[in-house]
């Protein structure tokens, strides 16, 4: 049976690439939409006819759209990212850096938000139709239903305005200190664990729930096996796969998230990156960017479905 | 996404979806969605002052008697761009989703009826479609062609084609299984009416709970593209571009910066309470 697994991981992972390539065409084809000449925008008013030219030849614009689709797709493969619109630096080098303050911000969200979101699913799936599981259910609808601006905002006016913890919206360069660093990822951190671990919530108890209706979960209750040892023993041990399945997908909510976080909390990372490419309009860096977090979140779907493959005892 | 024989049966006796009776929590979703329709379309007879105005000499006013929900940035009245804003916002989504829905709905109930590898071509492509995170593919668009308020709505619908289409598409291939199909198919009837007649009257309470659902993904994506101050654009401004305007206030508390977030979570968390009390029957989503 094990050849089955193997060919149901490999044709996920196929479908992950075609639907990368996809996304590629998509994202290039979307960018150069842009109505206008970019070479003359680049050049400016008082160009000459020649200048121009001599640039569109030098970007390779004067090719079919197809050519230099190509192009960018070698490009990108060998690491190079092309060259920012805006400040004529390599787009590698100004996504670097960027690229690591936002992978910290996500992991230490992860760090936080997995152990909280797994309680409180799995302990009000257990304590199903209580008041607890209501108010955990209301309260995680609740910050589902609203825009991850408001959490932010809600964080800075109880924390920075209220109780004057934390400072509102600054950004300290330089961390030198413990209580600095703190003080830097504490509200981006607070409001994007709020919004993922809703959503975790939400699904890993959705997943618990499924596996405490199944057969042998009530097999257990009936032949006198204790509540714990009903929910540890017999049901937990099966929802471990859907519940690591709701994780990775939770995760993957993560990229909407620091979109707006970091540009509310000024915070240098990639999405604040991108968001600025958008409003000067430099296609290099929003087209790198925009694959970047298409990889992550194909990444992070494609493993949440390989794991549901994997763990399903059927398959083994 | 199960919808058995004998619960179709059942709701085509029981008539239109309006003769079914709302529970109470369903009934404060419905009329809190109904006031805010209605401050859409009248917004203009009701605002106490101009929206582009400046009426208070004080900037990020707290809320008093003159000015109910205080003033913005500039000292204009928060309460009639409230009101105007949910013009916008209201506005586009509605309009966003209407399209997202009937596309997604005709084209799934095609790729249900004709199979084969039209429906595997459209499945795979919307599927691909729908692996591009909302946000980005919003910023993506935006940074491409700008944001006028139709380049809004058909990004935003773009978006939610696919959602619309797998759903409908699930429910349809339920139908398109069932006995009525293959005898409609035996009397030599056209895939036009097979949608039409056959299955759409089956799929459309699902179908709407759905559209409900989207709407509020909607809401929400546009309320963080204008946030981040690519959605609508100014003078015109939505709930999201009032929060964006007034953020400057956010360190003093300002009314200005919670009412428009107020405003979308009230819209949003009302849309949500209504579709988790519909009747069973409209709703017929399993969990």
């Amino acid at each position: 049976m094990n050849n089955r697994v193997l060919s149901l991981v490999l044709s996920r992972l196929l479908i992950a690439v075609i639907t990368l390539v996809i996304v590629s065409v998509a994202v290039f084809f979307a960018t150069t939409l842009l109505p206008g000449d970019t070479a003359s925008i680049l050049l400016g008013q008082a160009a000459t006819p020649e200048a121009v030219e001599g640039l569109r030849k030098a970007m390779h614009l004067d090719e079919p759209a197809i050519f230099r689709f190509l192009r960018w797709i070698v490009g990108l493969l060998q690491g190079d990212l092309g060259t920012s619109y805006a400040n004529e630096m390599p787009v590698a080098d100004l996504i670097g850096g960027r690229f690591v303050n936002t992978l910290q911000l996500a992991g230490v969200t992860a760090l936080f938000s997995v152990p909280i979101a797994l309680t409180l699913g799995i302990t009000s799936a257990m304590l199903r139709g209580s008041p607890y599981d209501r108010i955990v259910t209301v309260l995680t609808i609740g910050v589902i239903s609203v825009p991850e601006f408001m959490i932010a905002t809600s964080a800075v006016l109880v924390f920075a305005v209220y109780l004057k913890w934390l400072p509102a919206l600054s950004f300290a360069n330089e961390v030198t200190s413990m209580t600095d660093l703190l003080r830097v990822y504490a509200m981006p951190v607070i409001t994007l664990t709020f919004v993922i671990s809703a959503q975790m919530i939400r699904m890993t108890r959705a997943a618990v729930i499924e596996t405490l209706n199944t057969p042998y979960v009530e097999m257990a209750l009936l032949k006198g096996a204790s509540r714990s040892r009903m929910v540890f023993r017999h049901a937990l041990p099966n929802a471990l796969g859907p519940i690591v399945n709701a994780v990775a997908l939770s995760l993957s909510y993560l990229l909407g998230g620091v979109i707006i976080v970091e540009t509310i909390f000024n915070y240098p990372g990639i999405a604040k990156l991108m968001v600025d490419a958008v409003s000067t309009r430099d296609l290099p860096l929003i087209q790198s960017c925009a694959m970047v977090f298409c990889l992550g979140y194909l990444l992070l779907i494609t493993t949440a479905d390989i794991i549901a493959i994997l763990s399903n005892p059927r398959l083994r | 996404m199960k919808m058995t024989h004998s619960e179709t049966k059942s709701a085509r006796i029981s008539g239109t979806p309006l003769g079914y009776r709302f529970n109470i929590v369903g009934m404060v979703g419905l009329s809190i969605i109904l006031c805010w329709a209605l401050v859409a379309i009248f917004a203009p007879l009701i605002i106490p002052y101009p929206v582009g105005e400046i009426v208070d000499l004080d900037y990020f006013g707290p809320m008093s008697g003159d000015f109910w929900l205080g003033s913005d940035y500039l000292g204009r009245d928060m309460l009639s761009r409230i009101l105007m804003g949910a013009r916008y916002t209201v506005g586009i989504s509605l309009a966003a989703v209407t399209i997202a829905c009937f596309s997604g709905v005709v084209l799934g109930m095609i790729a249900a009826v004709a199979g084969g590898w039209l429906d595997t071509l459209l499945s795979r492509f919307l599927d691909a479609l729908n692996s591009i995170p909302s946000k980005l593919f919003g910023l993506v668009v935006v940074a491409a062609v700008g944001s006028s308020i139709p380049v809004l709505i058909l990004t935003l619908s773009v978006i939610y084609i696919p959602g619309a289409y797998r759903f409908a598409r699930a429910l349809a291939v339920n139908i398109n299984a069932m006995d009525f199909i293959t005898v409609a198919r035996i009397r030599g009837e056209s895939t036009l009416y097979l949608i039409r007649s056959e299955i759409l009257p089956n799929i459309i309470g699902p179908v709407l709970a759905d559209l409900g659902i989207r709407f509020v993904f909607i809401v929400l994506l546009l309320s963080g593209l204008s946030f981040l101050g690519l959605g609508v654009q100014p003078p015109y401004a939505d709930w999201g571009a009032l929060v964006r305007e007034n953020i400057g206030g956010l360190p003093f508390g300002a009314p200005a910066v919670m009412f428009p977030s107020l405003a979308i979570a009230s819209l949003t968390i009302s849309v949500n309470l209504l579709i988790d009390n519909l009747p069973q029957k409209i709703r017929d989503r399993s969990e």
